[in-house]
């Protein structure tokens, strides 16, 4: 579990996260959507207590997270593939973390077959690995410890669509046993097929968060009639907003099966009931963080976002 | 093996999930950490292999006579007493300039225990260093030059000294690691300290305050003579400045500067 209440940080007189609150509940998957910058990286170093907030702080487990007498036994952390000694060893570099948190050396063996390091990139020394082994690494380090919350920052970076797929199977089976998952990305097609839960983060803001269901539940519809007006007053009478689209078809601000009830009930003939297209999360994402410092758009309102905080 | 058996938090092995790792195993981690990585462990071969160099070639040159424990130890501790201070500089700045400091302060939350674990561990590096080399000085004597009056003159007072010469230095150079985190100006500043102090201290001037703030000169009289209570005031102060200090201002900033990504 993962709690922050308004977390805040300024780096050299910038606001780089501001005002950050969500939830992670053990059993999901939570997708940390935003572009390169946007302060994802910081808002994960300030749970983990690498850096520290300039106001509220990160609950992990029911606690500060450096308050966890042997974190590595029950979150377990990848925030940057490279950062380990070049000059050491793939397996040395699991067995020095395995030793201080005080795990059995086969585990280091265990987690190196997990996650497909054979035995001779194992004696490899890291400075000579690939990002995708790198990764891989760097995802067995952070299961090592066996524990109850992952923590990973860009973890689909630099692996192929091979190693993606099994990524997302791998904390898919960890979060139905009960983990918690937060994972970072600056794409939404690594995410989207995984997480339960999303947040999108442009400049220091949490500007979107909620179920994947409902930010990718297509909420516009397009739609067709012979009797127009009586469609226009229908949908008016409805209070569902509608404005008009290419030939004789209206675009509607409601999900199709919504439109087909008022439609059903007026007595209006419906020729044409479609989802519209290019719509939902990658709409959303695409205008929450190209703009920069936008502030979110009223179409965000449309597609029923939670408020902020207000997470079940 | 299957994902299922292995990424569970409904974990089989619960010993120690909840155990703050003690400080025993930390620092057996640090001494692992000295010998794991390719520049720990070719330092540490070399300070071993320059040492049979240099203490074979002490004993080769000169009269016989003059092969006695002192002067053989002085020029065997050599390679120790320059290249520890460096190993001390690495397993400090290397956390930061290999960024493994994420990894290590995330398993280890509270970072004062991290360098202390770095510090004792440090100590036992120098004072195995210096058995080692001990071990090497005696065997070089004994086989050179059995017999000669007063070899081993002094001997324990000496390998006393000696100890401290080599803990002090080690420890100057974790401090001056900590303090600039990163190996290269670390190292550099290891290296041209004495000297550029030692310049400064030559004006004539400072010539009554000198003894009293030269560390270099006071780890260095260590293994040449058995030192007096003036020599030791004096090695004790110019520690306090120059290991000390740096090693308050070093554990300050490793505690406190933020660890980037």
């Amino acid at each position: 579990m993962i709690h922050t209440d308004g977390l805040t940080k300024r780096l050299g007189g910038r606001t780089v996260v501001s005002d950050v609150t969500f939830r992670c509940e053990p059993g999901t998957v939570t997708g940390f959507l935003g572009p390169n910058g946007a302060g994802k990286t910081t808002t994960m170093r300030m749970l983990v207590g690498l850096s520290e907030p300039d106001s509220s702080h990160a609950q992990v487990l029911g606690g500060r997270y450096r308050d966890l007498p042997n974190p590595g036994r029950r979150v377990g952390i990848l925030l940057d593939a490279s950062a380990q000694h070049a000059g050491r060893r793939g397996r040395e570099a699991l067995a020095v973390s395995a030793h201080t948190m005080g795990v059995p050396a086969q585990r280091v063996d265990a987690v190196l077959e997990l996650v497909g390091l054979d035995e001779a990139a194992a004696r490899q020394r890291v400075g000579k690995y690939s990002l995708g082994m790198r990764q891989r690494l760097g995802l067995a380090h952070a299961l090592l410890g066996d524990p109850e919350v992952l923590i990973l920052d860009e973890p689909a970076n630099g692996l192929d669509p091979e190693g993606m797929r099994w990524m997302r199977g791998l904390l898919r089976t960890f979060a139905d046993r009960g983990g918690t998952v937060l994972l970072s990305s600056h794409l939404l097609a690594e995410v989207e097929a995984v997480a339960d839960r999303m947040m999108i983060i442009s400049s220091g803001r949490i500007r979107a968060q909620g179920s994947s269901a409902e930010l990718l539940t297509e909420s516009r519809t397009i739609v067709e009639a012979d009797d127009l007006a009586g469609l226009d007053a229908a949908l008016h009478r409805a209070g569902l907003p509608t404005h008009p689209a290419d030939g004789d078809r209206r675009l509607v601000e409601a999900e199709p099966e919504v439109v087909a009830r008022v439609a059903m009930s007026e007595g209006v003939v419906l020729r044409r009931l479609a989802p519209a297209e290019g719509a939902g999360l990658e709409r959303l994402f695409f205008e929450l963080t190209t703009s920069g410092t936008s502030t979110p758009s009223t179409r965000t309102d449309s597609i029923h976002l939670e408020p902020r905080g207000a997470t079940a | 093996m299957t994902a299922t058996t292995l990424v569970a938090p409904i974990r089989e092995n619960t010993a120690g999930v909840h155990a703050r790792p003690g400080l025993g195993r930390l620092v057996a981690v640090e001494l692992r950490k000295m010998v794991d990585t390719r520049a720990g462990f070719w330092l540490q071969v070399a300070m071993v292999a320059l040492t049979v160099v240099v203490v074979v070639v002490r004993l080769l040159v000169g009269d016989r006579a003059d092969h006695t424990f002192q002067p053989v130890l002085d020029v065997g501790l050599q390679p120790s007493a320059v290249l520890l201070p460096i190993l001390g500089i690495l397993l400090v700045t290397s956390e930061w300039s290999q960024r493994s400091a994420l990894v290590t302060f995330a398993l280890v939350t509270v970072r004062s225990r991290v360098l202390g674990a770095k510090l004792i561990a440090s100590l036992l590096r120098a004072v195995a260093m210096l058995a080692v080399s001990v071990a090497i000085v005696a065997v070089g004597v004994l086989v050179s030059s059995p017999g000669v009056e007063g070899t081993w003159s002094d001997a324990a007072p000496l390998i006393g000294q000696s100890a401290v010469n080599l803990t002090a230095g080690m420890v100057v150079g974790v401090a001056l690691g900590a303090i600039l985190l990163a190996p290269a100006p670390a190292i550099v500043l290891l290296l041209a300290l004495p000297t550029s102090w030692f310049a400064v201290l030559s004006l004539p001037v400072f010539s009554d305050v000198a003894p009293w703030v030269d560390y270099a000169r006071g780890l260095g009289q260590m293994t040449e003579y058995v030192m007096s209570a003036t020599q030791w005031a004096q090695v004790g102060t110019s520690l306090v400045i120059w290991m000390v200090l740096p090693l308050l201002i070093g554990a300050w900033r490793v505690t406190r500067r933020e660890v980037t990504a």
